[in-house]
């Protein structure tokens, strides 16, 4: 230590920062709507090869912050880092295009489409420039889809209206670990899974992890949490109140930070 | 064995062993299943049990090939305002406005014809069929596509960027677009024999040109709907217009286009129109909207958007023209053929439901 450190704000009590950069970091990032402020100076870090779990109660901003980090919200003030450095976010296909990918809760697939194409849907491979490649579409999507391990390639010409939820999460999250070079956000990805559902999702996003991409997953299953997180951040009231690596929490610590028992991180 | 080896094998054994816990989805029902439930296959067959049923009872009258080529002739207006129509219908919309489209084609084309001077005195819309130029037709025909435009891009702004309801939408212009016809008309219908070679003539030998157009502009909205990658964003667009804005389709332009795609395809169908029944008509046309939204649904293509069957659309408009004809031919009042068209509508469209219920039911 050679005493000149940067961070004095910041307490140490919790987890040390990871050695590598961060793949997306949110510095102090303020938001409001009208009157209320969903986010006072919240911070955020997802580094590569990590699922960081990011929990809090209802209200407590993860949404926003999300929704802010992946270009649907402009913040109020703040930074948004992707790689080490600062960024402008002015829509989603601003994140899409520094890859960052998020599956929403409620899917965002088209029904009436196949897999391939709802993995492809606007970034269709082209044939004479207006015609799309079906063919090739679908060779892809089924080798990624054997990548990941998702096996639901015995039909890749029917609708995903056909397929189970568990099927149907694992196409979204297959596109966007297709798409996503750096980051993946799942906004409560199981939520409306049931028990074997959920663990082939919770398996997918390992195999996303270990493919060294950052994944953040928001979810209010603190078992699920702790069993598939390499940290997790705990936001209460708009900012970071904790900060865990795997094994320093158990559940009773993360509920103490989340209704503001316990807290290791000083807040603006 | 060597350590690569082993751990390549785990890594082998791993992947199996995912995609196999992942892989106990049900078995997929059989392929005949699948296609003998398929909307267009059923009323496929319906077309064809109705052709063979007519040949049967009236041989030498209905199956004849001048019959069919009559048939053929009579529907082709119809399948070209409705293949339009089917790219609509397929994003959840529908487009009441078609008849205003069509005359407006029609009086847009008579208008043109009636301001351009010819050769000898006179406006080109008192000559001849055998007078008539290259430049005369082409010159009718950007009229009566200006026509279904104006239409079509009035629909699709009122659609997409004021959110009106595509019903309510197409109805005032359905209303206004015939009252422009009127207006420009003086209420009167004007005849005209410039454009019949469109219609009559026979580029290819035995095949009334009318027939070729309508059949060009079937493989036109099939390759457009089903190959384009145009197509495949006008069914994301119709079956979760949400997720299409999310992966960053431009929803609201891709409306637009879609209503001026059915609004050009009126404007066009009113050029054929005049072509072959060289007058405009600007009191008709009135239940052209219903008859396309018909072949539409008889089809296959969902009213739900998401689902559309180009061929399907083709097939939809033979079955009330098949009905008709056959009923006349065979001396069954064809009043009945209004009550038939109804209940295999229903029927269709039932069908359809039926289909997609099982489908989401998981």
């Amino acid at each position: 230590m050679t005493g000149s450190d940067p961070a004095p704000t910041l307490s140490q009590s919790g987890p040390g920062p990871s050695t590598a950069v961060p793949s997306l970091e949110a510095r102090s990032i303020v938001k409001s709507f009208g009157t209320v402020r969903a986010l006072r100076g919240a911070s955020f870090e997802a580094y590569p090869g990590e699922v960081t779990a990011l929990v809090g109660d209802n209200g407590a901003g993860k949404s926003t912050l999300i929704k802010v980090l992946s270009g649907v919200y402009p913040q109020d003030s703040g930074e948004i880092v992707v790689d080490g450095k600062t960024v402008t976010m002015g829509n989603p296909r601003d994140a899409a295009a520094m890859g960052i990918e998020t599956v929403y809760q409620d899917l965002a697939l088209v029904p009436d489409l196949d897999a391939a194409a709802n993995v492809f849907l606007g970034r269709e491979l082209r044939r004479l420039r207006v015609l799309h490649d079906q063919t090739e579409m679908r060779k892809q999507t089924a080798a990624r889809f054997k990548e990941l391990g998702v096996g639901l390639v015995q039909d890749l010409r029917v609708p995903v209206a056909s397929f189970s939820g568990g099927q149907r999460q694992s196409v979204a999250i297959a596109r966007a670990a297709m798409w996503a070079r750096h980051v993946i956000i799942m906004d409560e990805p199981t939520a409306a899974l049931g028990v074997i559902q959920t663990k082939k999702v919770l398996e997918l996003i390992e195999a996303i992890r270990d493919r060294g991409l950052a994944v953040v997953l928001i979810s209010h299953n603190l078992p699920e949490v702790m069993q598939v997180s390499d940290r997790i951040e705990v936001m209460r009231l708009g900012a970071r109140v904790a900060r865990f690596r795997r094994g320093e929490a158990d559940v009773e610590r993360l509920i103490a930070s989340i209704s503001g028992a316990y807290a290791n991180e000083v807040t603006a | 064995m060597t350590g690569t080896g082993k751990s390549a094998l785990e890594a082998e054994l791993a992947v199996e062993a995912t995609t196999d816990v992942t892989a106990n989805v049900e078995a997929p029902p059989s392929r005949w299943r699948q296609i003998a439930t398929t909307p267009i296959f059923i009323t496929l067959a319906f077309l064809l049990f109705l052709i063979v049923v007519f040949s049967l009872m009236a041989p030498g009258k209905f199956g004849t090939a001048s019959n069919l080529s009559q048939l053929a002739q009579n529907v082709a207006i119809l399948t070209v305002v409705s293949v339009g129509t089917t790219f609509v219908i397929a994003t959840a919309g529908i487009d009441l406005s078609i008849p205003s489209g069509i005359i407006l084609g029609e009086v847009f084309a008579a208008q043109a014809l009636g301001h351009i001077p010819v050769a000898g005195g006179g406006m080109a819309i008192d000559i001849a069929a055998t007078d008539t130029t290259a430049f005369l037709i082409l010159a009718a025909l950007a009229a009566s596509l200006a026509g279904g435009l104006i239409i079509g891009a009035t629909n699709g702004f009122l659609v997409a960027y004021m959110r009106i309801p595509p019903m309510l939408a197409t109805l005032g212009t359905l209303g206004a677009g015939l009252g422009v016809g009127l207006l420009l008309q003086k209420g009167v219908n004007v005849a005209t024999y410039a454009l019949n070679p469109v219609a009559t003539g026979h580029l290819i030998p035995g095949l009334s040109n009318l027939v070729l157009i309508a059949f060009l502009v079937v493989v036109v909205g099939y390759i457009g709907m089903h190959m384009s990658v145009f197509g495949r964003h006008t069914l994301a667009v119709g079956s979760n217009e949400e997720a299409a804005r999310r992966v960053g389709l431009m929803v609201r332009r891709h409306l637009l286009k879609v209503y001026i795609i059915g609004g050009v395809a009126s404007g066009f169908g009113g050029f054929l129109s005049l072509a072959y029944f060289s007058t405009t008509s600007v009191g008709g046309h009135t239940t052209d909207n219903l008859q396309a939204i018909t072949a539409v649904a008889l089809g296959g293509t969902s009213l739900f958007g998401g689902v559309a069957v180009v061929l399907g659309t083709l097939i939809g408009v033979w079955i009330p023209a098949v009905l008709q004809n056959g009923f006349i031919i065979v001396g069954v009042n064809p009043y009945w053929q209004l009550i038939a068209v109804g209940v295999v509508l229903v029927i269709a469209v039932w069908i359809d439901q039926l289909r997609r219920r099982g489908q989401n039911r998981r």
